[in-house]
């Protein structure tokens, strides 16, 4: 398809992030949609209560009586055959723990939307990575979105890749930046999406007509084993989330990657960001460039599975690697910091400098100034800090 | 049609078991089960066995009514025809499980639940839950129980959904005809069916029906059902025989005193007016029971 074509079977829409997730969902048809209120993902829920009135939404609606409920109803209509969807945020989504490792383990392909904010307490209502890097282990893929675009595009890649290795996916966007900001977002036509996410068809689920028993007590050697099966699903997810990405351009003109480098080829510092940071770390870099500093930007869009070797060959090049953390794992420091030091280290290129930034965290405001001065503090140091650096004190 | 299977794993004499085994010779062919940790949940069947006929889903603690609603939803959005029936206990339905259920509840989700209630959490070695009775011995109540056991069909009664009983597996034609009733029906509907647990009460392997029915016929285990929360009819007329003969031969109330008993005695027998009253008929001497009696 040429982008002329592509173009004319999208329609822009003025829409915040929030609501971009809400069409995003509305596109993949879900068939179960168990949701429960929390700020500030709230107007995903009413976007598609509006949607579900109106009558353009079919799915079951189910307005729980709490998020951990809303994820039990989940993984249940999930494993009954049906797409299902919900969204959550901050304290919605730490009350959902339990049942979020509950889906993997079931191996149910649930999408969720989680908008990052703050965890109490103290109580807060902003930007915040922590609460769904601290479900890093839950066994759920893990998307981080740059921009309401991003996020709707992510929804329909994400169920495709869910429903392909049969694991569970979150897409995660950042507190007001995102949720609360209005973007031109092109929203696909239905038949566009349709050739892409083709309706959810389980071989085996449970049937009435077909007695079968999910989730009993198993031995130890068994459990051992779903367990290795769901390592071996997230290995192959890391190539069904580049085929998903590359798909999705074909069809849209927006084509995604596990992660996304930008001016990295001779650049002297990389910085490393996820979510809407990116976009100021993008800005950053060019002003930078501007002024004569070699910067560029990794961009992580994937979290789980972890793209270590791509991020590894993204980083090779560099001199400094600045990676910039909005979360913050208390006792250790940033926590995608650790994760790309790890991956580095394991690939035998443990001799880049990794320097870990901390910027932005309850959801204070990180301007391209301040991506700019990271740069300037990782040009300046030998590589080396004895813990992560307080970029609003730089 | 038999649905239990024999070869599961419940203790010898189990009440429980007898009674999923009469619940689910009652429900309908397409029924899908959840259950929640419980006594129940091994005697489903280990993986990758079953000792049941009928599909059975797994789900965690608390979740039996959420798990119950997005099952029964995603059958009603794939146009398919399930009878989704939540097989629970009393620490799961009356303590951790109760917010789920009366979310469920209160937005009428079409399923069957039925709460096995042996008073305490005996899948774990008889913890007590809310669901045991004042004075009962317990692992956690070593001293005896000092609150009441909580009201839980009033609670469900005020979600006013379709169709509530109490049952018994001394009474497998009640039960199964509640179940068969239920399963008629559309919407909420519960079934609290009091099994006796065998090392849990501290009674013999044979004595679970035989004590069950002590239990019924003193009035300490009342059978009735409730339709849209406020019609409230009696099913069995109990003899009305001392409580003391039903707890007697219970280990776990061997402690209590002449006064204890007393209390408790008094106790069965404030309830039993509260629930003739809400029934609309006297203990004795008034209109049989029957449709009659229905509001």
């Amino acid at each position: 398809m040429t982008p002329m074509q592509a173009a004319a079977r999208q329609r822009r829409m003025l829409l915040t992030g929030n609501h971009a997730a809400a069409y995003g969902a509305l596109l993949a048809k879900p068939q179960v949609i168990p949701v429960y209120p929390i700020t500030p993902q709230t107007p995903v829920l009413e976007k598609l209560l509006e949607l579900a009135e109106a009558g353009e939404l079919t799915g079951e609606m189910i307005t729980v009586e709490s998020e951990h409920s809303g994820m039990a109803a989940c993984i249940s209509a999930s494993l009954a055959g049906a797409r299902v969807f919900t969204a959550t945020a901050s304290q919605g989504i730490a009350l959902m723990h339990e049942m979020l490792h509950f889906a993997a383990g079931a191996r149910t392909p649930v999408v969720m939307v989680n908008v990052n904010r703050t965890l109490a307490s103290p109580w807060g209502f902003w930007a915040d990575q922590t609460d769904s890097l601290s479900q890093r282990d839950t066994g759920w893929m893990q998307f981080y979105c740059e921009s309401g675009q991003e996020a709707l595009d992510t929804v329909l890649q994400a169920y495709r890749v869910a429903e392909s290795v049969l694991l569970p996916a979150m897409v995660v966007i950042e507190a007001m930046y995102i949720s609360h900001t209005l973007e031109p977002v092109e929203v696909p036509e239905a038949a566009l999406v349709a050739g892409f996410l083709p309706p959810f068809e389980p071989t085996l689920r449970l049937d009435p007509g077909q007695p079968r028993s999910v989730g009993g007590v198993t031995t130890p050697a068994q459990w051992r084993q779903n367990r290795l099966a769901m390592q071996e699903a997230m290995t192959l997810a890391l190539g069904a989330v580049a085929e998903a990405g590359r798909l999705y351009g074909e069809l849209t003109g927006r084509a995604y990657g596990a992660t996304e480098s930008y001016r990295t080829e001779d650049a002297e510092v990389v910085l490393v960001a996820a979510g809407g940071m990116a976009g100021t770390a993008r800005e950053a870099v060019d002003r930078l460039r501007q002024a004569g500093i070699a910067a560029g930007l990794l961009r992580l869009r994937l979290f789980r599975p972890f793209p270590g070797a791509e991020i590894a060959e993204g980083l090779a090049g560099a001199a400094r690697v600045a990676v910039v953390d909005r979360n913050c794992s208390v006792g250790s420091g940033g926590i995608f910091c650790q994760e790309v030091r790890a991956a580095l280290s394991s690939l035998g290129q443990g001799a880049v400098p990794v320097l870990s930034y901390i910027a932005g965290l309850g959801g204070v405001n990180v301007p391209p100034e301040r991506m700019m001065r990271i740069v300037t503090d990782a040009l300046g140091r030998d590589g080396m800090s004895a813990g992560p650096i307080q970029a609003e004190e730089l | 049609m038999e649905r239990f299977l024999s070869g599961h794993s419940s203790c010898p004499g189990c009440a429980v078991a007898l009674a999923v085994r009469f619940v689910l010779r009652a429900v309908p062919d397409d029924a899908v089960v959840v259950v929640a940790p419980s006594c129940i949940g091994p005697m489903m069947g280990p993986v990758p066995l079953s000792s049941v006929t009928v599909p059975v889903f797994h789900t965690a603690f608390e979740t039996s009514a959420a798990a119950a609603s997005g099952l029964a939803r995603a059958y009603r959005a794939r146009g398919e025809q399930a009878t989704v029936v939540c097989l629970a206990g009393d620490g799961g339905t009356f303590d951790i499980g109760l917010q789920a259920l009366s979310g469920a509840a209160e937005r009428n989700e079409d399923f069957v639940y039925v709460c096995f209630d042996n008073e305490a959490y005996q899948n774990t070695g008889n913890q007590k839950s809310s669901a045991t009775p004042w004075g009962a011995r317990t692992a956690s109540t070593p001293g005896g129980k000092r609150t009441r056991k909580k009201e839980l069909m009033e609670i469900i009664a005020a979600h006013r959904i379709p169709f509530a009983a109490t049952a018994s597996p001394a009474h497998p034609e009640d039960l199964m005809g509640k179940v068969r009733r239920a399963g008629a029906l559309r919407g909420t509907r519960f079934l609290l069916v009091t099994c006796p647990c065998v090392p849990g009460w501290g009674i013999g392997d044979e004595a679970s029906l035989r004590i069950l029915r002590l239990g019924v016929e003193s009035r300490a285990v009342p059978l009735y059902e409730i339709e849209d929360g406020t019609r409230y009819r009696i099913t069995h007329e109990p003899a009305g025989i001392p409580v003391a003969e039903y707890l007697r031969p219970q280990a776990r109330f061997a402690h209590l005193a002449e006064a204890d008993i007393a209390a408790i005695q008094a106790e069965v027998d404030w309830r039993w007016e509260g629930l003739v009253e809400r029934a609309g008929r006297r203990v004795a001497g008034g209109a049989p029971i029957g449709e009659e009696s229905r509001a």
